[in-house]
């Protein structure tokens, strides 16, 4: 360490930091969607109340509920696999914990800047299908199995679409990196309009919206864990705190996915019209995202609570004869533009 | 304060790395049950992924990932769940000793070549990480990509077409009509 060299500038402690940091995001953010979609949304479109008695207007009963769970026993069927089983939750939150490195706050308020950013966001949530499908075998469970295999067949069929509809933007961009991207795109205009990329990648941020869906496995595509066939699908045998790994990875990863498509389609933390390598950045970048954030999660579970399940083939039909083409298709349209603009 | 840059870091964890990767290996092999076989599998091919890390390339450490652990090991895992997922041990997995001891001299044969490869063409060459002349290994994606679609273009193209003849192939058996 040399003389002028703080604490801050060792590269372990910055690591800790870092770690820390999103590990404190994770809890937050689940806690967040949870309780404004999940409960108070949630219960404004369907015409009912919700939660009503922790807190003041019933805001503290997700907190509430996780304090119940942590407090409940550990449970493991007889059977199961007990090693595979007790580490599934923790594969899936891994994937989510790792999905919140490359999403920049600002120019400079980001975990890590990958030069391949969002190939590196597909790569690790790839990696949470091995988490459902643990849980799914090692819970000695019928119902378990068929979630398992369910959403692994899910979450397979509509990575691609997932893959393709942010192709788009990277053509766009001419870049991987997510940093990148929010830099290209805060040049971009029409005219003399500043733009963010939803505007020429309209199509692909409707693909994309529905391949998140997909991911998260939530209604319409909640076959993995369709509480009327397969109770709980994967998750039935869990209680207590692997049941909250579970869930608080299904809600921080819709968060990351929601600020992944507001930092690929709406800009990230960029205001148009304000340059973006101004100071004021440091404050106003997270309170811009995480704006986005909400807007892109209010339409995710707006879907999530007014559409039917799909059927299986149904399902599968969709994002092979739809998601997949249209986002072939705005790949070859948004080359030719690429190409013939340059 | 800019040295000749050691590399103990590097070698802590390629060290690490390898370790668990032969530990995973080895199970994968003896494990007595087929899921936890391909789940052994996974932290193999994850460690590879990391050595690539520690060579610079992130963007091969990356396809690593995503398609050996987030797609074939995962086709693994649906195929055996699919057809036939046993807990607990499988007696059946095992060959006999004679079987096995052919295994072990294969392996240890190849490992040999293998060894005896390395050394002999690149015992005397470093592999340089930091500094100027850094992407003499690790290459960026760009120029992975300009490779692919100027000097290799004939070779990617061939390969495309062979993996879409598989999978029109594929199909083709599994229709019933």
């Amino acid at each position: 360490m040399m003389l002028g060299d703080t604490i801050f500038d060792v590269y372990w402690f910055q690591t800790v930091i870092k770690v820390l940091v999103v590990a404190l995001l994770i809890p937050t953010t689940a806690l967040i969607l949870g309780i404004v979609f999940l409960f108070k949304v949630m219960s404004w479109m369907q015409s009912r109340l919700g939660p009503q008695e922790a807190g003041p207007k019933g805001l503290l009963q997700l907190l509430a509920d996780g304090a119940k769970f942590l407090q409940k026993e550990d449970l493991t069927p007889m059977s199961a696999d007990v090693r595979v089983f007790r580490m599934a939750p923790i594969v899936v939150l891994m994937s989510t914990f790792l999905l919140f490195v490359i999403i920049p706050a600002s120019p400079n308020l980001v975990v890590e800047n990958l030069p391949n950013g969002v190939f590196f966001a597909f790569a690790v949530s790839s990696l949470s299908v091995i988490g459902v499908l643990m849980a799914g075998w090692a819970s000695a469970n019928k119902y378990a199995l068929l979630g398992g295999i369910r959403a692994a067949g899910q979450l397979i069929a509509y990575e691609l679409p997932m893959v393709l509809a942010v192709v788009g933007v990277v053509i766009q961009a001419g870049t991987l990196s997510m940093n990148g991207i929010v830099v290209a795109q805060a040049g971009f205009h029409i005219g003399p309009i500043p733009v963010p990329y939803i505007v020429t990648q309209f199509p692909m941020f409707l693909v994309f919206l529905a391949a998140t869906q997909a991911e998260l496995t939530q209604a319409p595509f909640d076959m993995p864990v369709a509480e009327s066939e397969l109770v709980a699908g994967y998750q039935v045998e869990y209680s207590g705190f692997r049941f909250l790994f579970f869930f608080m990875a299904e809600f921080a990863t819709a968060f990351a996915f929601a600020a992944i498509a507001a930092t690929l389609f709406l800009g990230g933390y960029y205001v148009p019209g304000l340059d973006i390598n101004s100071g004021i950045y440091w404050v106003l970048g997270p309170i811009v995202l995480f704006t986005k954030i909400m807007l892109v999660s209010f339409l995710i579970f707006w879907f999530r609570f007014t559409y039917p399940r799909f059927r299986e083939d149904q399902l599968q039909r969709f994002a092979w004869k739809w998601l997949i083409p249209i986002s072939l298709v705005w790949i070859s349209v948004t080359a030719l533009f690429k190409v013939w603009v340059a | 304060m800019t040295n000749a840059p050691t590399y103990l870091p590097e070698y802590i964890m390629f060290g690490l790395i390898a370790s668990s990767m032969v530990v995973a290996a080895v199970r994968v092999v003896t494990t007595k049950n087929v899921v936890h076989a391909a789940l052994w599998l996974v932290l193999v091919l994850g460690g590879v992924a990391g050595l690539f890390i520690l060579l610079a390339s992130e963007f091969t450490a990356i396809t690593q990932v995503l398609v050996y652990i987030g797609a074939i090991v995962v086709l693994f895992l649906f195929g055996i769940m699919l057809t036939r997922a046993p807990l607990g041990k499988s007696a059946d997995l095992d060959n006999n000793v004679a079987q096995r001891i052919v295994g072990a001299l294969v392996g240890l044969s190849l490992l040999g070549v293998m060894v005896y490869g390395l050394v002999n063409r690149w015992s005397d060459q470093k592999i340089e990480l930091v500094g100027s002349s850094t992407r003499q290994l690790g290459q960026t994606t760009e120029q992975i990509s300009d490779s692919i679609f100027s000097t290799y273009l004939v070779p990617f193209e061939v390969v495309s077409v062979l993996l879409l003849a598989a999978l029109i192939g594929a199909i083709v058996l599994a229709r019933r009509d």
